[in-house]
């Protein structure tokens, strides 16, 4: 069509798209300085370090660099028999460079993880190794011991020469990849990850069902008081955003413990005995307690904008019409209600999956989330690539939600404000 | 079969909102079956409070308000069975024109075919047939403005109330939509209960106005005769244009009396709400009802001076400073015969004192 269509021209001759593009250039660059400072802020907050994250969540870089030689070696070998000589060559020297440069800890470590007993054979083979005579290298290293003769440790170690490995995002599922390279579960008593992602997953839904119950009629109430009262309302409903989370957290620790003030005002009225205190803390119930709390003015703010947009002529134009108040409710509000409902839990949820500091305080064993997992790896068992791998499930996890909630309500219809 | 006289009934209605100030005070007002009246008055004068009090959104704070002589105070809105009309049109947005139309009658539990029949019906009164399936965001103002209409009709609803239903679109829009409301009342023969600002709105279309003003109905009765015989100087001066005098009455007869100008002139006035010499009064003359350098005989000429000329096509509205008053409005046709129009210039101006209404001092 458009090829067909004469070209318009502008009064003085020159194309009209060729103009129109120049005119409106000045103001593209602009629009772009404005929000460049922006840009490369997220690319060094955000992209970039979210990048890192994944590289290191499947690196495996480090045995690849220190047994060059073993897995070139390696290459030719189908893994059924023992290597030939030239691996155990290659090994040798690769093994030696290490031990001159004091690395053959490392390395130790690292093989450790894949299979257990290596850290024994190879502190026995520097000790050896001293002493070998050139040539020959697989009978010598054999000799040092019988593991150094089966040929699943060898397997082992060639399981490691890829420089990336999905075993930490494994591990996050309680999975691993055995010998044969199958990817199996772990034994059922040490699945610990997946009781947690279910955890967290339950006490997200949960925690978002609890805001939504609470925030619709606090959201209703704003929308439609006059505004002095709203504005007193609204105030009450932001306080805890003024308050310092750990404050708020700390304050639900004094009320939710079975010495607390929630506790003993039940003895006083008698509903529970002195002897019998239910424990609300340490547990889900702490966590869904103080959680709901935190988290309601996200899913308040999003409901209320929104149902200040309804013009209350609707909700009378249904009763004029017919419909009892239940009915236009139902027909006419709520339904104009979805794009804030959405935008609301969708924001709850995903704060609420990602909680940290609340659920380590008031959790206990029972009510402790994936969150809390990454930053046990983060600090104590400083293993940072299980915990970047983890923190992209997450990740992915939100993307997923995300996902289904356009599939299902469609993006466009969300309203934060 | 008689039409029902005291078919909706307002019965001495008070309504105040924070007991201190009434918005609408003792209001008594009939309205006929198949009656087209319009509640006129500037804002604040109560009549959309009337209008809620129908609907039911407000409850009367003494009195009572009958709809076919059953008592309505105590049923709630949607079982009253009244159409209504808003000022915002108030469509479902998330709803087609159809399924808005459809909503009253669904919740009346009317079977689908039945449904599907009368949304039919509704669209075509308002000549928008093959609509159905557009949502409201997707019409113009006039279009959302004929949904909202037929779907406050849809249900067969005993009175129709309308809320300015007009007052957000452009002029041409809403004179035309002004006929076609009036013909659809004509054609379907319901009770409209019209609230406006807009006098030629309420000109145009209704059988009779009730001006408002202060809570209160100031005059009730047909177009004409609320233009041609205000019975105060309220509603003379909010229905069209008015010119005013404000004086004492001296020679007060029954048909005739003359009024006293602060600059001592006088002129004679037809008597309507002054009853003795000493009054004091106010009054009201048309500014077409005066006439310049005319040769018919008429008990009122006097000399002014024009101050201000504005050209108007048609006619052209004169200024004229005339016995103390500077504001005092002519309109002039346009013919030939009134060249001679011009600023400074003195002109005679003549009226019968029957058309000079003497009313009440503002």
């Amino acid at each position: 069509m458009s090829s067909e269509t004469e070209k318009i021209l502008t009064t003085d001759g020159i194309p009209l798209e060729v103009s129109l593009k120049k005119a409106e250039r000045k103001n593209k660059i602009k629009a772009f300085l404005l929000v460049a400072p922006l840009l490369f802020f997220l690319l060094i907050t955000y992209i970039f370090p979210i990048g890192d994250m994944l590289m290191r969540s499947v690196d495996d870089k480090m045995v690849t660099e220190m047994l060059p030689k073993t897995f070139k070696s390696m290459e030719k070998w189908d893994g059924n028999e023992m290597p030939p000589e030239e691996v155990f060559e290659a090994f040798y020297l690769d093994f030696q460079k290490l031990v001159e440069e004091k690395r053959d800890g490392k390395l130790s470590t690292q093989l450790n993880y894949t299979k257990n007993g290596f850290k024994s054979i190879l502190k026995k083979l520097r000790r050896k190794a001293k002493n070998f005579e050139e040539g020959n290298y697989k009978d010598q290293i054999m000799a040092v011991h019988k593991r150094w003769a089966d040929v699943e440790y060898w397997r082992a170690i060639k399981r490691r020469a890829p420089a990336f490995t999905s075993a930490k995002y494994l591990k996050g599922m309680d999975m691993y990849k055995n010998e044969e390279g199958e990817i199996v579960s772990v034994e059922e008593d040490r699945r610990i990850h997946r009781v947690l992602w279910l955890r967290t997953l339950e006490i997200a839904f949960f925690v978002t069902l609890l805001c939504f119950l609470m925030a619709y009629p606090i959201a209703h109430l704003l929308a439609t008081l006059p505004m002095k009262y709203s504005n007193l309302l609204m105030i009450c409903v932001l306080l805890p955003f003024w308050t310092s989370l750990l404050v708020r957290t700390a304050s639900w620790m004094i009320l939710l413990q079975q010495q607390g003030v929630v506790n003993d005002f039940f003895v006083m009225i008698g509903l529970v005995a002195d002897d019998n205190r239910p424990e609300m803390m340490y547990n889900k119930t702490g966590t869904y307690v103080a959680m709901t709390q935190i988290l309601l003015p996200f899913m308040v703010l999003p409901l209320y904008s929104v149902m200040k947009t309804i013009s209350p002529s609707l909700m009378r134009a249904g009763k004029s019409l017919g419909g009892t108040p239940f009915v236009t409710f139902w027909k006419v509000y709520f339904p104009l209600t979805i794009p804030g409902i959405g935008a609301g839990c969708l924001l709850v949820f995903i704060l609420a999956i990602g909680y940290y500091i609340t659920p380590a305080l008031v959790g206990g064993a029972s009510g402790t989330l994936i969150s809390n997992q990454i930053a046990f790896h983060m600090k104590s068992t400083l293993d940072w690539s299980f915990a970047s791998a983890m923190g992209l499930m997450l990740l992915a996890g939100v993307l997923a939600i995300y996902w289904v909630y356009n599939k299902l309500v469609g993006i466009d219809n969300i309203k934060l404000g | 079969m008689s039409k029902n006289q005291e078919f909706v009934k307002f019965d001495k209605v008070d309504k105040s909102y924070d007991g201190k100030v009434l918005v609408v005070k003792d209001l008594n007002l009939d309205i006929a079956e198949g009656e087209f009246i319009t509640m006129l008055g500037p804002s604040g004068s109560g009549k959309t409070t009337c209008l809620m009090m129908l609907a039911g959104f407000e409850t009367p704070t003494n009195g009572e308000i009958f709809l076919d002589k059953n008592p309505i105070s105590n049923i709630p809105p949607h079982k009253r069975g009244i159409g209504m009309v808003f000022q915002n049109y108030a469509l479902f947005p998330h709803m087609t024109v159809y399924e808005n139309l459809a909503f009253p009658l669904k919740v009346r539990k009317i079977n689908k075919d039945e449904i599907d029949k009368k949304v039919d019906k509704a669209l075509s009164m308002v000549s928008l047939s093959g609509f159905e399936n557009r949502m409201p965001g997707q019409l113009s103002g006039g279009q959302q403005q004929r949904v909202a209409v037929a779907r406050a009709l849809v249900f067969d609803p005993q009175v129709v109330l309308m809320d300015e239903p007009l007052g957000a679109l452009d002029k041409n829009l809403r004179e035309s939509m002004q006929y076609e409301i009036k013909h659809i009342h004509e054609s379907i023969g319901v009770t409209v209960v019209y609230v406006t600002h807009d006098q030629s709105e309420a000109l145009t279309m209704s059988n009779r106005i009730a001006v408002f003003n202060d809570g209160k109905v100031q005059q009730l009765s047909s177009p004409d005769k609320l233009y041609e015989e205000p019975v105060n100087s309220f509603v003379a001066e909010f229905i069209g244009e008015n010119n005013t005098f404000a004086g004492e009455v001296t020679n007060f007869q029954k048909d005739q009396c003359k009024v006293k100008l602060s600059n001592g002139s006088e002129i004679i006035a037809n008597p309507i709400s002054v009853s003795s010499n000493g009054d004091r009064t106010t009054v009201s003359l048309r500014p077409e009802r005066a006439l310049i350098n005319t040769k018919n005989k008429m008990d009122n000429n006097f000399k002014g001076k024009i101050e201000e000329v504005i050209y108007h096509g048609d006619h052209t509205r004169v200024r004229i400073d005339l016995l103390g008053n500077k504001e005092f409005i002519l309109k002039v046709p346009n013919s030939s015969a009134n060249m001679d129009i011009k600023m400074g210039n003195e002109i005679n101006v003549s009226w019968n004192s029957h058309d000079a209404r003497a009313l009440d001092p503002k």
